[in-house]
């Protein structure tokens, strides 16, 4: 197979990933565009299979069965509240292609055919002309390098944000010395790099890197709450996308450049648009805590009795006289497995001729567009959840608001007390609507760590319990009156 | 040289057609989007095969290329799959 037709077909496949994201612009041309992305993703490997380079198959054999039953089981199986979880396990995935990759490419050049340990850190006399010609093998060493460090940051960063969602890492902690920790270690990378590119035989180099990279993700993840998590998991799924990208530069791979920009920008965008949402930069997410507190609010004293506590019958029957109903679900609806009891309560009060809608905040769960997914799995049609900008207008207007294991996006104090650490933050303006039901197992605070007013308000009842337990005996209620 | 300034300008061009695109797919529909590109970042499986499939490099590289094709093929098929069963759960009013 010539190069020519090879890098033709890679177009080809590059134009099908382009229609496929185009595709996810609509909802209803979502599925399409899936299916003509994995077209191309299929033209390409099949491409590559036919290509005279690959002699070997047993390896890639071993491979893509291991893979695919792997893959094609996590996809099965996975619950759509664990979906953070899978997208997590995916990007550490797609950064260990990259990485491995990386370093077969340096070690194929290497070409040391090692009987022991010993042989193997041997160095071996090698100019980066054995990397490309002039210029080139310089440049090619610095993929190798820059490759290397990202997806070896992206595997483990990954994998530790797959086990915080999981629940298997539950403590947040970090280097000593914090980011300035993260800051040496960064360094340390930067000097293999150095090395490597000065003295290219130097297997032992590379390995440093290895080491360094897997490291820095570690650490990097490490002191991140579960509530930040969904700008981790974009960021993460940004790196997996530049460090395909900058395989493609070793490779010299149009196709691969191409696909991991595609996914570089995407991931970089989605950070982006959760970041706006949560009022913080980047680097406040990554290496900060949530801004220093001004003044020291007693939950004790905003709560003192003030709250009104309601039972699920008292809320049925504020219900029935509504018009206009909007439930607005947060990450307690996940980890509650509340969402069908969610829809067959919206069910109820359609029935009955009231108008409901979903509000939802860009930064609701654990990452971008969970609810969403959620929602979907209970069959509530996508068109009945609206986005924060679009609905927070309409909540003077709406009778009741059901909050369900939400907290810190309806707390007004974003909007009104200056000195909060969530000051500033876009907010759901649920207070502003005539009634608020607060479905939360108690009055603790949520990730920011501060009390509610919503939750004293005179207007709000709060429904103590399980959101499952509490949503059904609302629903329940409700179709007695 | 110059097929380097080729490859740059490619990735330029495509982080810029990636910020059109992107900016156009609605919230409700990122999560799907991220386990999608998930899918489309499993390209560097054609990195791998190249990789695994050399018959002339130290048995090393070829352990790497497994694992890299072990890796990629997760994200190809995991992520295609998983994408496909949440955008099929999408459905209007």
């Amino acid at each position: 197979m010539s190069p020519t037709i090879v890098n033709l077909v890679y177009l080809i496949a590059g134009v099908l990933f382009v229609l496929g994201i185009k595709g996810l612009t609509r909802p209803s041309t979502a599925v399409r565009g899936n299916i003509l992305s994995a077209t191309g993703m299929l033209v390409a490997v099949v491409i590559t299979l036919l290509n005279a380079e690959v002699v070997n198959f047993s390896y890639i054999l071993a491979g893509v069965i291991f893979g695919g039953v792997i893959g094609a089981f996590m996809a099965l199986r996975i619950q759509m509240t664990s979906m953070p979880q899978m997208v997590a396990l995916l990007n550490g995935f797609g950064g260990g292609a990259s990485l491995t990759i990386a370093s077969a490419e340096y070690f194929s050049v290497l070409n040391v055919d090692a009987q022991s340990l010993a042989e193997f850190m041997a160095p071996v006399t090698l100019g980066s002309s054995a990397f490309g010609t002039g210029g080139e093998g310089q440049i090619t060493l610095i993929s190798i390098g820059l490759t290397i460090l990202i997806g070896a940051v992206t595997l483990t960063g990954s994998l530790v944000a797959f086990a915080k969602l999981q629940g298997l890492i539950k403590k947040n902690f970090g280097l000593p010395g914090g980011p300035a920790g993260n800051a040496l270690l960064l360094i340390g990378a930067f000097i293999a790099l150095g090395c490597l590119i000065a003295s290219p035989g130097q297997s032992v180099t590379v390995i440093t890197l290895v080491t360094i990279a897997l490291l820095l993700g570690l650490f990097l993840v490490l002191p991140i709450g579960g509530a930040d998590m969904p700008v981790v998991i974009a960021l993460l799924n940004s790196y997996s996308g530049l460090a395909a990208a900058l395989a493609g530069f070793i490779l010299g791979n149009t196709v691969l450049i191409i696909a991991g920009s595609l996914v570089g920008t995407s991931g970089l965008i989605l950070t982006k648009i959760m970041c706006v949402a949560m009022n913080r930069s980047l680097a406040n997410v990554l290496f900060g805590k949530m801004a220093a507190v001004g003044e020291i609010v007693d939950a004790d004293e905003i709560y003192a009795g003030k709250v009104t506590s309601a039972q699920p019958d008292e809320v049925a029957m504020m219900l029935e006289v509504a018009k206009r109903v909007v439930i607005v679900p947060g990450y307690g609806m996940a980890m509650a497995q509340a969402q069908h009891a969610v829809r067959e309560l919206a069910d109820s009060l359609e029935s009955k001729g009231i108008d409901v809608e979903y509000g939802i905040h860009p930064v609701a769960g654990r990452m971008p567009g969970h609810m969403n997914v959620l929602l979907a799995e209970a069959e509530v049609p996508y068109d009945m959840l609206v986005e924060m900008d679009r609905i927070n207008p309409t909540f003077e207007e709406t009778d009741v608001v059901i909050v369900i294991g939400a907290n810190d996006v309806t707390n007004p104090m974003a909007r009104e007390s200056e000195g909060s650490p969530i000051y500033g933050m876009p907010i759901l303006n649920v207070d502003k609507a005539k009634n608020v039901v607060v479905i939360k197992r108690s009055l603790s605070p949520g990730f920011a760590g501060l009390p509610n007013p919503l939750f004293a308000m005179d207007h709000t009842l709060m429904v103590y319990g399980d959101g499952k337990k509490a949503v059904v005996e609302i629903t329940t209620a409700f179709n007695q009156i | 040289m110059e097929i380097l300034i080729l490859l740059l300008a490619l990735f330029v061009l495509s982080l810029f057609l990636g910020v059109e695109l992107i900016t156009k797919v609605p919230p409700t529909l990122h999560t799907p989007l991220m386990s999608g590109t998930n899918a489309v970042s499993g390209i560097t499986l054609v990195g791998a095969l190249l990789a695994a499939g050399s018959d002339t490099s130290p048995m090393l590289v070829n352990v790497l290329g497994f694992l890299a094709v072990t890796f990629a093929t997760i994200n190809v098929v995991g992520g295609y799959l998983v994408t496909n069963r949440m955008l099929s759960m999408f459905k209007r009013k």
